[in-house]
């Protein structure tokens, strides 16, 4: 039933996770973020179908609204970076 | 049941985020870790059945939190210091104090249990009284705006100190539009895109405002997401464009506007011989007056948490090394 | 609900959910950002559009469908935008990809 997708799209998080935790530059855990935040979306959705409470969906839009405006932040925030370790930390941001 | 499996899963990944946050030395991997653990929480609110917190925790957390966050690490440094000596007097503070407070729950009723004393204390009241009185079928914006007014008058008139405290230390600058500017020239396809959503999250942001008595929603989250869009544009264009569209100005007044509101709503009905907030007096029908009263100080909460987050980006951003 | 509907739902639930894990495995085994980069895009666009198809599938014609329907819009064009900026912005900051150099 719905649990089977639901187990394989936390087993996914975890793995986002995994990646977040572990990548060695900036550009891997926003895109780890990315991912987590497009399945918290289809997570929500099917426990929102789960237990019969349609209402969840309004809290699905609003996600992929945000975590859209969340990546391309953290982007525009680090435009601007060292060339030898694209992993270091010290940009000069801007916005 | 499969919701006990989801929960504990989800609780897990949340302890193992937490872990690595505090493990971690770079700041910029803790910001991304913090917008993980945020919309893990959001995901777990869902689970436990709490639409309008998970919705307030979208909109906030994975959003304008890990912006700001991220604004603070770009300007000042991201390596965390190193502590100086080993923690043993706080690890032990830390475990004397959780153990004392898991001996305190011992003793306190199932976790959901319907005849615990929290729930048979005035929850029983405000679920008979919501219907009739309010007609509003979300309870839980009908005990926000309605049953716990001054409340929520106090949380926007702290949502306004804060604001203004950002004006006091941050202070603010107005940038040039830059719309030639060659960086912004480059980067197409965010452009296009954000033209495309702009309305629509501001749209968006309009219904979650107004459908607040129906479904989850409320003033709060609208604002947020109304907020997030105009930064959205900011990201997109240039702060200098979206300074030309909001201006300090505008935002000032926003940001008293809202607060009026409320304030004014609550006044108006004392005017017309009730109490202060008591939302009955305002229309000929009580159930009318309600709806009025709380779609009004919705807009007031609304209007204001839009311009404070608006006031706060500035204050962040406008600023050079 | 017909019987067809709901083993079409459930094909394509699966179906997304297999995705999904495929982009999972991706985002943790391949050796290169470039290429988590495209893993990851695998379960942004079939495994979200599979798993909302099947959700559609279960809501039959109602407001809840229409929801979705935003949703996969959304998502849709987020989705690859959020990918192309990221892929630019790695680019400017001069991350190389692993290259394979060896002889034929």
């Amino acid at each position: 039933m719905y649990i089977i997708v639901s187990s394989v799209i936390l087993i996914a998080i975890a793995a986002g996770l995994l990646r977040a935790f572990r990548g060695p530059t900036l550009y891997d855990r926003v895109l780890a973020v990315n991912m987590v935040g497009t399945l918290t979306v289809l997570i929500v959705a099917v426990i929102g179908f789960m237990t019969e409470r349609p209402e969840f969906l309004d809290i699905a839009l609003v996600y992929v609204l945000i975590s859209f405006v969340s990546t391309i932040a953290v982007l525009r925030v680090y435009t601007y970076r060292n060339t030898e370790a694209a992993g270091n930390t010290t940009g000069s941001g801007d916005e | 049941m499969e919701e006990h499996l989801i929960n504990n899963v989800l609780l897990g990944l949340l302890m193992m985020t937490g872990f690595a946050i505090v493990r971690m030395k770079s700041l910029l991997a803790v910001t991304m870790l913090t917008s993980i653990y945020s919309l893990l929480s959001a995901s777990l609110f869902v689970v436990l059945d709490a639409v309008d917190v998970a919705l307030t925790e979208a909109a906030i957390g994975a959003g304008i939190s890990t912006i700001l966050l991220l604004a603070t690490v770009a300007r000042t440094t991201d390596e965390e210091k190193a502590p100086r000596h080993k923690p043993l007097l706080p690890l032990f503070v830390v475990v004397a104090t959780g153990a004392a407070l898991i001996y305190g729950t011992l003793d306190m009723p199932n976790y959901g249990d319907p005849m615990a004393p929290i729930h048979l204390h005035v929850a029983p009241t405000y679920l008979h009284v919501t219907p009739e009185e309010i007609g509003v079928p979300n309870v839980v914006t009908s005990v926000l705006a309605s049953f716990r007014g001054y409340d929520t008058l106090g949380e926007v008139t702290v949502i306004f100190t804060a604001g203004a405290g950002v004006l006091a230390l941050l202070g603010y600058r107005t940038r040039r539009r830059n719309s030639q500017d060659p960086e912004i020239r480059k980067m197409v396809v965010l452009r296009v895109i954000t033209k495309l959503f702009f309305p629509l999250i501001l749209l968006f942001a309009l219904y979650v405002q107004f459908h607040g008595d129906y479904g989850p929603g409320g003033g709060f989250q609208a604002g947020v997401i109304f907020a997030t869009g105009f930064i959205l544009y900011a990201l997109a264009y240039g702060l200098g464009n979206v300074q030309r569209i909001i201006p300090y100005r505008t935002l000032r007044i926003m940001m008293v506007a809202g607060v009026l509101i409320y304030i004014g709503v609550g006044i108006e009905s004392m005017l017309l011989g009730g109490k202060f907030l008591e939302y009955r007096i305002l229309a000929d029908d009580p159930v009318t007056g309600q709806h009025l009263g709380i779609m009004l100080i919705e807009l007031g909460v609304g209007i204001t948490v839009a311009a404070v987050i608006l006031i706060i980006y500035y204050g962040f951003v406008s600023r050079r090394h | 609900m017909g019987t067809v509907v709901h083993i079409l739902s459930w094909i394509c639930l699966t179906g997304g959910a297999c995705f999904v894990l495929v982009g999972a495995i991706g985002v943790l085994r391949l050796p290169d950002f470039y290429t988590r980069l495209h893993a990851v895009s695998v379960s942004d666009t079939m495994g979200a559009g599979l798993v909302l198809a099947g959700l559609m599938l279960q809501g039959g014609l109602s407001m809840v469908t229409v929801k979705l329907v935003l949703i996969f819009y959304f998502m849709i064009f987020t989705g690859p935008t959020a990918t192309h900026a990221l892929a630019e912005a790695a680019l400017q900051a001069k991350l190389k990809p692993v290259v394979d150099d060896r002889e034929p």
